[in-house]
């Protein structure tokens, strides 16, 4: 009995496990873009571009920011960053120039457009409505 | 202090007969948007908005020593172009292979940028699967990549005569994929 359980574990282990070992996909052998890892020398524009980096999504692992991520291409996202940066590019023209490439997918940082402008108004209207209602309820609870 | 229907000033609680079902009906919508979305299929294409856009500069060093190296006045020559965004470490860059060779065989001027890859692996990769490219830059840093809005590898572009990017497939071209892929060739004519 206790044998059939150990079996029927380690099936659902290879199960649920097995698809993670298995490698999905075959990476490059090219060393590290040159600024993919390393900080600038000043601390400054580091925090500048880590900053910005931190907002920027990958573009092949979906839920990571470009500075989470070793991905070659977050890497190589990475050193154009910090050379833009070094350059004295400012973060949020480089923000609008990957924006222009891969649409609002690529930034974290929300953008209030014709499509997410319900989402920040919806809040305040609600807060409006509570507001108005609130008010009738308390003034009737003075009258009476 | 008789009751409520005794007193004016107290708020009817009577609910309206339709607003008892609200809540239901609000909890199905919501189950019918979540179901919804659990079916879709996920979609994890990220598309270029470079299309329509023309190509920015650049210029690539050659990837292999028998092919020259890209630039962009390589691919405003007047004549529409397929640009090839592949690597020999990719292996559905290997699986379209064929499909590459197919388009150049049916008069496809195809060049490739190459990312991040080394020459002699580039090179084997090539005399394994077939040449079919006229020219072939080498994108160390992914920075030409990075430029057309290209994701991935592979992704292949149609770049019209003037040097405008026109069309871009994502992933590997499958077989029944190339009459689409010479008609949008012909259309950026």
């Amino acid at each position: 009995m206790a044998r059939r359980f150990i079996l029927l574990f380690a099936a659902l282990l290879a199960v649920l496990v097995g698809p993670v070992w298995a490698p999905a996909w075959a990476d490059d052998t090219m060393p590290p873009a040159p600024y993919a890892y390393r900080q600038l020398d000043d601390p400054a524009l580091e925090a500048k571009a880590e900053a910005l980096m931190e907002t920027l999504r990958c573009l092949v692992c979906q839920s990571q920011s470009i500075a989470d991520s070793d991905a070659p291409i977050a890497g190589d996202m990475r050193n154009q960053v910090r050379l833009r940066i070094a350059h004295g590019e400012d973060p949020e023209a480089i923000r609008g120039w990957l924006v222009q490439r891969y649409g609002d997918y690529v930034t974290y940082a929300p953008r209030i457009t014709t499509l997410t402008w319900p989402l920040f108004a919806a809040p305040l209207l609600l807060l409006g409505l509570a507001a108005l209602l609130l008010r009738k309820r308390f003034s009737r609870v003075g009258q009476s | 202090m008789t009751g409520p229907e005794a007193n004016p000033a107290e708020p009817d609680l009577r609910v309206a007969r339709w607003a008892m079902w609200l809540p239901l009906g609000l909890f199905l919508s919501f189950v019918l948007l979540v179901v919804g979305g659990l079916l879709r299929p996920a979609d994890h294409d990220v598309p270029s908005r470079m299309i329509g856009q023309p190509l920015p500069q650049f210029a690539l060093r050659a990837a292999v020593p028998d092919r020259p190296g890209l630039a962009r006045a390589d691919l405003a020559t007047g004549k529409p172009h397929l640009l090839n965004i592949f690597a020999s470490w990719c292996i559905p860059c290997a699986v379209e292979s064929p499909q590459i060779d197919a388009l150049a065989g049916q008069g496809a001027e195809i060049d490739g940028i190459a990312i991040r890859d080394h020459s002699d692996d580039l090179a084997a990769y090539l005399a394994r699967n077939g040449n079919p490219y006229s020219r072939i830059g080498a994108d160390d840093v992914s920075a030409v990549q990075l430029a057309i809005g290209s994701s991935g590898v592979p992704e292949t572009f149609v770049i019209d005569g003037k040097g405008v990017i026109r069309y871009q497939h994502i992933g590997d071209i499958r077989a029944e994929e190339i009459p689409a892929i010479l008609a949008k060739l012909r259309e950026a004519s």
